[in-house]
This record gives structure tokens, C-alpha cells and sequence, in this order.
């Protein structure tokens, strides 16, 4: 299977948050700021990645005897490396972790980690292919991110309709986000 | 809630607990709802074997093990865990053709089809998606178009089939695509060379040693 | 030792997830499978009746067993108890009804880090008595099939012209298929929360409102 078509299709063409409607707690959680955006998306790729390697493990060694295990073996596995960031972040830079806050410990019930094993497993993908799909799915939902965030900076300046502030506003943006991401299927024709 | 702190030992043994408990029911569960799951998997399978096979009356089955078609004797009304291949017999014991499950990556997800080969004429017979996510309205009518099946009722397959522009067919192992679903309906062609490439030694090898003819 | 349970407080908690507190359109949580499985109103009622399953299941379970689950591993053993109840009514959906589960595919397994269920355990079962855990469970669970519901017909009718596989309008319709793409899931729902906001709004300016509020 392409490694470059996977990378790019996780990212662009059915981008986990625009497309498969993945990780959307923080999208529309996150604050109008680019910078923590930016790194709340870094912390979930490297989470993805962390979390590629070990589901690949689990299915291939351990699940294939016990399947009805997969989904609270996935979710340990999850948890457990979010706990681990968190550590890791909190020791290295204590400022980022102030910034993040809450969201943190929210990767774990994000659903584009889980997602993304899931459907890295339901595909059948090996390890170097499961890799590649964490770092575009990673790299996909950091865009959307700090899109999202760009996007909430610029409105903060705006008049917005009482109607539409808050919640429906931040919808019809993603709305448009999604349809605009849509332009990118013919990428990649005849790959 | 319990109050104060616990020990250690109560939260380990806590978590021990509640791991072993639902252990023991996704066992119960996974075991009482294996039949049903099997059950339905096959008849899926077997009705689909029927349409992409017109004129079969008796079904065999065959295991893939090591790249070779096996006699499949598990019980009647059960697949093969692993891969399987399937053979249609028609009323008056002539071999209609085979039949093949194949799949690949489509647009948004892998696509699982099955298609019918008719061995002699090197022919696809019958095509069906058995499963795909590709985008509604656009690409999943790869799975009912009837304009898009009508191509693989009798669809060459050599030198290898080819994808053309919507109505620009003109010869027997030319496919036409859907109109603006063109990676999907090239994904479906993608399959189905991948696999009869695969596929075509193996079938002659098993006619000739008499494998599955009657 | 149980807490007796004053008139009316079961349906008082049970009442506030439909609409005052409902899960999707006030707390925005559960948004993944509010979106990716309302493209049709049969998806969104499986999904809604899977969710109201494990959600109900795990607040019985959790409320009954508050008292023997030790504070510091709490949030373990309610995603274990979660997690089991997902995985089971993923299995039993594919034994009964094979074709739902496919379509739904991995967002039945997702059910499992919504939101909603995680905080109803943290914030309500494991501090009240099962009836009332399950009073809110239910509430929670019909104001989320609710939302998805409103959500999914209202997708399938302008992106399908149907409603429940069954063609609705006619053939002078032209579906809307951007509906049943990924962006009418976030424009049905937008559309959907300016409305209320809306209703709202026109609800605080009818006169007497105020001493509705005053009263409350």
C-alpha cells in the first residue's frame, strides 16, 4: 500500500476531524489560540504514534487469541501514554502544561486516538504503514486545529449575530472548514 | 463512594477485580454471540456466491492454505476462518465458475467485494461490493448502479481489464467508470485485476488436475 | 443506609437530560457520533439506542458499586466497566442486526470514550442511589437519541429525499447530497443550535418572562 497516499489521505482528503468527524472535544473546546493549538496537536501525534506502535504489538502477539479484548486493551494502552506525556510535558516544560490544562488528560477520551486505532486495525495496516497513518491523522487534526483557532482569533474582532454566538457559530465555520478540505479528493488521481 | 485513602492492596485487588469480571463477561459474551456472527457472515457470503454465479445451484467451498484452495469439511452452513473461495455448480453438475472474495483500498476505506470467474472463457460473470465506506451519494454507487454491474456481466479480463470514461467502452475488458466517482470505480477494477492475476494460475492448475470439476 | 427519595425527584432527574441539560445541544459533548452516524435516521436511532445501553448499564452498575470503588482508581474502573458494556453490545449488534453494524462500523467501539458516559459516572452515579443513576441515565440517553435523531432526519430528508430507507420526496426532488457528506453534519447542527438560540431569545422577550425567571 502507498505510504504517501496514506499520509496524504489521512491529512488532507479525509481528514480525521473534517471528514471522519474525529477529535472533535478539543476542536471546538480549544481556545482562539494558535500556539497552544499547535502544540495540543503535537502532543496527539506524538500520542498517535506512541500508541500506533503499541496496538500494532497488541495485535499481533496478544489479540489475535483474545479479540473481545481489543477495546479495553486499546484503551489502557491509551491511557496509559497519555499519563506518561502529561509526566513528560509537566517535567520539560511547566508553562506548556499550564497551558494545555484540562486538555491533557482529554486526550485520552479523544476519539481520534481510538479512531485511529481502530480503523488502523480494521485495515489491516502493518507497522510502518499504522506509523505513517498516526503521523497524517496526527498531522490532520493539528491542521484543523489550529485552523479552527485561527479562524476563532480573527472572529473574536467581529460582529457576530447574538443568535449565532458560541456554539452554532463555531459549526458553521467547521461547516465550511470541511467543505473546503473537500477540494482536495481529486489529489493524488490515479496514484 | 468509599471515604479516606485505601491501601495499596485494596486498589490493586479493586482493579484486579473489576479486570477479572469483565474478563469472564466479554468471554460469555464473545462466546454466545460467535454463532450468530458466524451464521450471518455465511449466509451473507453464500447469497452473494448465488448472485455473482447465475445458474449455481450447489456451492463448494474451498480453505485457502498456503496460496492453495483446500476442500473446506467444517460444518454445513459455516466459512472457513481464513480466506475462502467458493465453486458454483449448476442443475446438471457442470462447474458454472468460481467464485472470489477480494479487496482493497477504495477512496475512504478498504472495499470488499466478491466477484464470479468463469474459467474457460477467462470471464468475470457477476461483481457485488460486499463492503465499503466510500462517499455516499458518489462513490457508493459502486454498490448499486446498475449501470456500473452491467459492465461485469461478461467482462474479459486479459490481457487485464481496463477503466474507461463513462460510455466509452468499446471493447469486452473495458469497464466504464462512474462519473464522479472515478477513484472509487478504479479501486473496484484495481481489485479485481490484482485478484484474477492471482488467481488465474491457480484456477487453471485446479481444471486440470480435476480439482474441482465433476 | 439509602437516602429517601423525595416525590417527584426520579422524574425531575430523569426530565433534565431531555432538554435543560441535554447532552448535545447544551453540554456539546458526544459530538463524534452526533456527526459521523446521523447521515441517516436509522443510524442515529441504532447508535442512540447502543449509547442508551451502555450509558444506563454502566450507571446501575457504577451506583450500585460506589461504595466498594476506592476513590484514587475510580476513573479506571468505570472506563473498565464502560469498555465492557461497549464491547458487548458491539458483538450482540452484530449478531442481531448485521447491517446496522456494519454501517455504524468503529463508532459503536467509540461509544466508549463519549463523553456523556464517563461524566455521568463522574458527576452523578457514583454519588446517588441507583434508582436516581438510572432516573438521569435514561433521561441522558432520550435526550441524546433525540438530538441525533433531529439531526439525522433532518440530513437524510435534504440529503436523501427519505426518511428510514423510505423515499419521502418525490422524484422532482434534487437530494442535497452535501448533507449526507461530512459538512451537513456540522451545518444541520449549527443550524439546529441557532435555532434554539433563537427560540430562546424569543422566549426571555414574552412578557412575564422575567417574573418567570424571578420566580424560578
Amino acid at each position: 500500500m502507498d505510504l504517501v497516499w496514506i499520509f496524504v489521505s489521512a491529512s488532507l482528503i479525509n481528514n480525521f476531524t473534517l471528514a471522519y468527524f474525529l477529535g472533535l472535544c478539543p476542536f471546538f473546546g480549544v481556545t482562539g489560540r494558535i500556539v497552544t493549538a499547535f502544540r495540543l496537536g503535537l502532543a496527539n501525534i506524538f500520542v498517535m504514534l506512541i500508541t500506533a506502535v503499541a496496538t500494532w504489538i497488541l495485535n499481533t502477539f496478544v489479540l489475535p487469541y483474545a479479540p473481545y479484548l481489543r477495546l479495553i486493551s486499546f484503551i489502557v494502552v491509551i491511557a496509559s501514554t497519555v499519563q506518561f506525556v502529561e509526566m513528560a510535558i509537566k517535567k520539560l516544560s511547566p508553562a506548556l502544561f499550564r497551558a494545555l490544562g484540562i486538555f491533557l488528560p482529554l486526550i485520552t477520551t479523544n476519539c481520534a486516538i481510538l479512531g485511529f486505532a481502530l480503523f488502523a486495525t480494521n485495515r489491516g495496516y502493518g507497522l510502518i504503514q499504522s506509523l505513517v497513518y498516526a503521523l497524517g491523522a496526527g498531522v490532520g487534526l493539528m491542521l484543523a486545529l489550529v485552523l479552527m483557532a485561527g479562524i476563532r482569533e480573527e472572529n473574536e474582532l467581529a460582529t457576530v449575530p447574538r443568535i449565532l454566538r458560541g456554539a452554532a457559530m463555531s459549526f458553521f465555520v467547521a461547516g465550511i472548514l470541511s467543505m473546503a478540505f473537500m477540494g482536495f479528493a481529486g489529489l493524488f488521481h490515479g496514484k | 463512594m468509599a471515604d479516606g485513602e485505601a491501601s495499596s492492596v485494596r486498589l490493586v485487588a479493586s482493579l484486579g477485580v473489576a479486570g477479572l469480571l469483565s474478563g469472564v463477561i466479554l468471554v460469555g459474551v464473545y462466546l454466545g454471540t460467535l454463532p450468530a456472527i458466524e451464521r450471518n457472515r455465511a449466509e451473507a457470503m453464500t447469497s452473494a456466491v448465488y448472485r455473482v454465479l447465475p445458474g449455481t445451484t450447489r456451492i463448494e467451498t474451498f480453505e485457502v492454505r498456503d496460496g492453495e484452495p483446500v476442500r473446506y469439511e467444517g460444518p454445513e452452513g459455516t466459512l472457513p476462518k481464513g480466506e475462502a473461495v467458493f465453486a458454483g455448480y449448476g442443475e446438471d453438475g457442470h462447474l458454472v465458475g468460481f467464485a472470489i472474495p477480494a479487496e482493497g483500498s477504495g477512496f475512504m476505506d478498504t472495499i470488499k467485494l466478491v466477484y464470479g470467474y468463469e474459467p474457460t472463457d477467462r470471464k468475470i460473470v457477476g461483481m457485488e461490493v460486499l463492503d465499503s465506506r466510500e462517499t455516499p451519494g458518489l462513490g457508493d454507487k459502486i454498490v448499486s448502479d446498475p449501470e456500473f454491474h452491467a459492465n461485469f456481466d461478461a467482462l474479459a479480463t486479459e490481457p487485464r481489464i481496463v477503466p474507461v470514461k463513462k460510455g466509452k467502452k468499446t471493447a469486452p475488458n473495458e469497464v466504464d467508470c462512474i462519473t464522479g466517482a472515478t477513484i472509487s470505480s478504479e479501486a473496484v477494477v484495481r481489485i479485481l485485476n490484482d485478484s484474477t492475476g492471482r488467481w488465474r494460475p491457480i484456477v487453471d492448475r485446479m481444471l486440470a488436475s480435476g480439482g474441482a470439476s465433476k | 443506609m439509602s437516602e429517601p427519595m423525595e416525590p417527584g425527584r426520579f422524574n425531575r432527574e430523569l426530565r433534565k437530560g431531555l432538554w435543560k441539560e441535554n447532552p448535545i445541544f447544551i453540554a456539546a459533548l458526544g459530538l463524534c457520533p452526533a456527526m459521523a452516524v446521523t447521515n441517516s435516521l436509522t443510524n442515529a436511532l441504532v447508535m442512540g439506542a447502543a449509547t442508551a445501553f451502555v450509558l444506563i448499564g454502566s450507571s446501575l452498575m457504577v451506583s450500585a458499586l460506589r461504595r466498594a470503588i476506592p476513590r484514587q482508581v475510580r476513573i479506571s474502573i468505570y472506563i473498565i466497566i464502560i469498555a465492557t458494556f461497549v464491547t458487548s453490545v458491539d458483538y450482540v449488534l452484530a449478531a442481531l442486526l448485521p447491517t446496522a453494524h456494519k454501517q455504524l462500523g468503529a463508532f459503536i467501539a467509540l461509544i466508549v470514550v463519549n463523553c456523556i458516559i464517563l461524566g455521568r459516572q463522574e458527576a452523578f452515579a457514583s454519588k446517588n442511589a441507583p434508582a436516581l443513576a438510572v432516573a438521569d441515565a435514561v433521561g441522558m440517553s432520550i435526550g441524546f437519541t433525540l438530538a441525533l435523531s433531529m439531526i439525522g432526519a433532518v440530513r437524510e430528508i435534504l440529503g436523501n429525499g427519505s426518511l428510514l430507507g423510505a423515499k419521502l420526496l418525490g422524484a422532482w426532488y434534487e437530494p442535497w447530497a452535501i448533507m449526507i457528506l461530512p459538512p451537513g453534519g456540522f451545518l444541520t447542527l449549527g443550524a439546529l443550535l441557532m435555532f434554539f438560540a433563537w427560540l430562546r431569545e424569543r422566549a426571555e422577550r414574552r412578557p412575564g418572562a422575567e417574573d418567570e425567571r424571578r420566580a424560578a
